[in-house]
């Protein structure tokens, strides 16, 4: 029964990972009704700057804040000078060119910081907290940290002025344009937003998996299952999800199909809510006129 | 100095040419109408307005050109849009609706109060301020529209077909808001309508269109006294 609980909470600890990659392709699909393959290997490499960050010497928090704001910036540029060149190709093309990024950051980091695999501190002591026995003080800070995340997600899109307008522009891009939105550049806080959401969910994951290159490939694969769970038009859906894909791949793995057929989840996942409800549990349907 | 001018201008949709050379000017202050059968070129000059479509000519608001401007950059000048089609944000509220008419606006307070007072233009828009846009019914979208144009503050209205799915009583109160918008606040407005008549008795200027060109304008007493126009269009 321990052996449960704590699974059941560590796997809680990863959704909440998962469920912020989630949100972050939730983010671009919304606006684009594209999964950006690379969101992955975007946060995997912000996850590199923020280890260089604090092998300069930087303090956690510091490199933690200032890489959180690069992917911001990293996000804007990439959506302002690669994505938006072909952004009226059909979807295959633009599909190819995610693809392209996601190997180009790929090779580009393994060329810069070598495929060795490192490891990757925590901000969270080494000892448990409140002298607990079922999670390590890195899981319980990860779900904490992406608890604050969502909030703020939350709150700005919610409340702000500027959250409501990329709500709009994302929906309605004709009717925003007409009340003055800049309906691109709201596309490109979007990527600068998602990149910033993956970013953390990197430093996460990190001192889990460990530092490498090839890191976010498995997180890609569970978040984009939990998007589609909850429905790839839905942000709560997709943090839903998150959880939930979380605590089945840890139940699964230890108790039913072993560590190593883990992964398999994300695909039985995928495949099985596509197949028997592509709408997820949130997701609106979608009826296309033909 | 005219508040609007548009001098030949053109556009097509693809090879179709649409617009083949209209001309037209307002006075501010002016409401004008543009009337014109099915498929005439109004909703397509109104769009060409805004710097939704592809254009050539002059167009110049204020003595400004706005040809080849972006349509947000055109809409920071004071021109606000009632779309044909409405253009509802159908997943937000109908008060996200109506804030986000304002969001180039910088005035919070005044922001707000407009606000009330648009509710107390279309009462029936507070009692729906938190439900989805999507699920109002078209006359509500109508209002909604109208009254999302009107957040803007705008010096110019665009008005495609307001009274369009609003039931006749609803088109008199309609009128009647945007005659007093006209009035007390000086808007001047471009109304392009399917119920001339209503059209005719807003307006004090017309434009009768016909396939991409003007073939009649004047004053409203004046076009209301022509005969081709009270047969094809007021139906007497
Ligand atoms: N998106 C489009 N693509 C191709 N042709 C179009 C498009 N929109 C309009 N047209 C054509 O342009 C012409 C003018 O259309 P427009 O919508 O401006 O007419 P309208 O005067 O507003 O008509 P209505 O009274 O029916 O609203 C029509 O012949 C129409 O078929
Ligand atoms: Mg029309």
């Amino acid at each position: 029964m321990d052996q449960f609980i704590h699974q059941v909470l560590a796997g809680l600890a990863t959704g909440g990972i998962y469920a912020s990659v989630a949100l972050a392709l939730v983010m671009i699909y919304q606006a684009t009704h594209l999964v950006n393959f690379a969101q992955g290997e975007l946060a995997m490499f912000s996850t590199y700057i923020a280890w260089a960050l604090i092998n300069a010497g930087l303090p956690y928090w510091g490199a933690f804040f200032l890489t959180v704001g690069f992917s911001f910036v990293l996000g804007v540029v990439i959506e302002r000078v690669i994505i938006r060149p072909v952004e009226n190709f059909p979807a295959l093309a633009v599909v190819v060119v995610f693809i392209a990024l996601l190997v180009i950051l790929n090779s580009v980091t393994g060329w810069i910081y070598s495929f060795t695999i490192k490891s990757f501190p925590s901000p969270f002591p080494e000892q448990t907290l409140f002298g607990n026995k079922y999670m390590s003080s890195h899981e319980i800070g990860a779900i904490g940290v992406t608890l604050v995340l969502l909030l703020l997600l939350y709150a700005f899109f919610r409340y702000t002025p500027l959250g409501l307008a990329m709500r709009a522009a994302a929906q309605n891009p004709e009717s925003s344009r007409l009340v003055g939105i800049r309906v691109g550049w709201m596309l490109a806080l979007g990527w600068g937003l998602a990149a910033a959401i993956g970013s953390v969910a990197g430093m996460m994951v990190a001192p889990i998996v460990f530092l490498d290159p090839n890191m976010m490939g498995g997180v890609l694969l569970y978040a984009f299952a939990a998007a589609l769970l909850g429905g790839i038009d839905s942000p709560g859906g997709a943090v839903f999800g998150g959880f939930l894909v979380g605590v089945l791949e840890n139940v699964l793995g230890a108790f039913v199909i072993g560590n190593e057929l883990k992964l398999a989840v994300a695909l039985v996942l995928i495949i099985g809510v596509l197949t028997v409800r592509p709408s997820g549990f949130f997701g609106k349907v979608h009826v296309t006129r033909v | 100095m005219a508040l609007l001018e548009v001098l030949n201008l053109q556009a097509a949709y693809g090879q179709t040419k649409v617009l083949h050379g209209i001309s037209f000017a307002m006075e501010e202050g002016s409401i004008t109408t543009l009337l014109g059968a099915n498929g005439a070129g109004k909703t397509t000059t109104l769009r060409a307005l805004c710097g939704m479509v592809h254009t050539e000519g002059e167009m110049r608001f204020a003595g400004q050109r706005i040809d080849k401007r972006a349509t947000e950059d055109i809409v920071r000048l004071g021109i606000a849009h009632v779309p044909d089609g409405r253009g509802t944000f159908v997943n937000l509220s109908t008060e996200e609706n109506l804030r986000l008419g304002a969001y180039t606006r910088q005035d919070r307070d005044a922001v707000e109060r407009d606000l009330e007072r648009i509710y107390s233009y279309f009462p029936r828009l507070r009692e729906r301020r938190t439900q989805q846009a999507g699920t109002l019914s078209g006359g509500e979208q109508q209002m909604l529209a109208v009254s999302r144009a009107l957040m803007l503050r705008p010096k110019l209205m665009l008005l495609d077909e307001p009274s369009f799915g609003l039931a006749p009583l609803l088109v008199k109160e309609l009128f009647g808001i945007l005659r007093a918008v006209n009035e007390k606040e000086h808007v001047s407005m471009l109304l392009v309508e399917q119920n001339a008549a209503m059209a005719l008795a807003l307006a004090d200027h017309a434009y009768i269109i016909e396939t991409g060109r003007v073939v009649l304008s004047g004053s409203v007493d004046a076009i209301k006294q022509d005969d081709a126009v009270r047969r094809s269009y007021l139906g007497y």
